[in-house]
């Protein structure tokens, strides 16, 4: 299973504990991701600007896996979305195609109909499943609960994503982390964007979106918030302390990565998975964590995951 | 008040050639969009349903130079679910483009304009990052990209590269 990891512009810069957590727990599955050095933004930023400049941006991203044969795993949701829509709409629409094909000659690269692009989490679910995913469980993770936060552009728009999950009703990351044996708590509001893209439009309207979120997953108790797009992270994490200002309320919630948690249940020590990187700092979860699993019972160090899946 | 001599009743074609299959004359005004919408829910400036009337009666001008037309999460809730098949989301994004072609950009998408256009990612990358990277065991990254450049000299957003 070889996949070319497309990274995008934000997690390489200001999200590497989900790019380093993310390699382990894909290493450890035993999946094979090529990094292709080409690989440079989505085209996301530009589309207000010039939808043309998206579609030249992420055809090119997609010609260079194309290239090398290989399908694209995305981590971030906007990448996921922007570079599934511009691969359907040039595989269905061949005049757009030939137009765009006219562009990228001059740069030595072909558009060829057929590249696939998957969320992380998407492949997770699809080429493994919970089944499989929960046999490579070797730790304690039955005292934690966690709310998930899917992100708008991993469900929507839905005619994008053949299905493979309900946008008005999610359960592929819910059940991913049940895998783990944690708990989920659901919460009101899950569905709601986490105002990312309007930032640098009306941070106080962004605030106030990611802020209100914060309020229902807190009221909970949960142990994090967990996310599978760099963006969501900025808002919830990142911006956590100037929400707390804006909302005059304390939230103090840890926002994890998916691949940080099944990393942790798969027993992956916790300096590999980028923790210290947190913003919102998360001391207090993983010494729990450590009290449910102490080290010198859960017995060697590396994940026992390549036998698990065989 | 709506100036009747104002409107520009080809505004919705106008829209509607900007991005193939947005099916905007089909909007019927049901308000599921609004009821939806996450960035209503928090500030009333922000109003999907009264800018697809407002596109739809030509109010071309007021659309165009309006803030609110910048304030879309792009969650495509109410993309999702209009019940007549109306890609507002994809509306949003072609006024923006028509109101960048007439001269109006918010100032956050020009810088991210030219950030694209200058460096081919959102971030200018520096040594320091890289660095940081290697200590953390994970692979450099491409600081600038040639032929970035040569495409984006193909579209509009040249203009936002200094």
């Amino acid at each position: 299973m070889k996949y070319a990891l497309f990274l995008g512009c934000t997690i390489p810069i200001r999200g590497q504990n989900y790019e380093i957590s993310a390699r382990k727990v894909a290493e450890a599955l035993g999946m094979e991701f090529v990094d292709i050095e080409e690989f440079g933004c989505c085209g996301f930023p530009v589309k207000s600007t010039d939808a043309k400049a998206t579609t030249l941006l992420a055809a090119r991203n997609l010609a260079f896996a194309s290239r090398e044969g290989l399908e694209i795993c995305t981590l971030c949701n906007a990448c996921t979305a922007v570079l599934s829509g511009a691969a359907k709409k040039l595989d269905n629409d061949e005049k757009l195609r030939n137009i765009i094909n006219e562009e990228l000659k001059e740069i030595g690269l072909e558009y060829k109909p057929g590249v696939k692009v998957r969320h992380f989490s998407r492949i997770l679910f699809e080429d493994f499943g919970p089944e499989i995913i929960s046999k490579t469980v070797k730790a304690d993770m039955s005292d934690f609960s966690f709310s998930i936060h899917y992100g708008c552009h991993y469900l929507r728009p839905h005619d994008m994503y053949d299905g493979f999950d309900n946008p008005e009703n999610p359960v592929t990351v819910e059940k991913l982390t049940e895998a783990t044996g944690a708990r989920v708590q659901d919460y009101k509001g899950k569905l709601e964007c986490c105002g990312g893209a309007i930032l640098g439009v009306d941070q106080d309207i962004a605030l106030r979106m990611a802020g209100k979120k914060l309020g229902n997953v807190t009221s909970n108790n949960v142990d994090a918030l967990i996310t599978i797009c760099p963006f969501c992270t900025i808002m919830y994490e990142d911006n956590q302390k100037k929400i707390e200002e804006v909302l005059e309320k304390e939230f103090n919630l840890p926002v994890l990565y998916y691949p940080q948690v099944l990393g942790l249940a798969m027993g992956i020590d916790p300096k590999e998975l980028g923790f210290r990187l947190n913003k919102v700092k998360t001391k207090d979860l993983l010494q729990k964590f450590e009290d449910a699993n102490p080290p010198e019972t859960s017995g060697s160090n590396e994940p026992v995951t390549q036998e698990a899946i065989q | 008040m709506i100036d009747s001599r104002k409107l520009d009743p080809n505004f919705k074609y106008e829209v509607g050639e900007e991005i193939s299959g947005s099916n905007i004359t089909r909007c019927f005004t049901c308000g599921t969009c609004t009821a939806g919408c996450p960035v209503r829910d928090i500030d009333d400036k922000y109003n999907p349903r009264k800018i697809l009337r407002m596109i739809i009666l030509g109010m071309r001008e007021e659309v165009l130079s309006s803030d609110f037309i910048w304030l879309c999460s792009t969650c495509y809730t109410c993309y999702d679910r209009c019940p007549q098949g109306v890609h507002i989301t994809d509306i949003m994004m072609a006024l923006r483009n028509i109101a960048v072609k007439e001269g109006h950009i918010h100032p956050s998408f020009k810088e991210q304009a030219r950030l694209v256009g200058t460096f081919g990612r959102l971030y200018e990358v520096e040594d320091f990052d890289n660095k940081k990277r290697q200590k953390m065991g994970l692979p450099p990254v491409k600081k600038q990209f040639d032929d970035v450049k040569v495409i984006i000299d193909k579209t509009r957003v040249k203009e936002f590269v200094k």
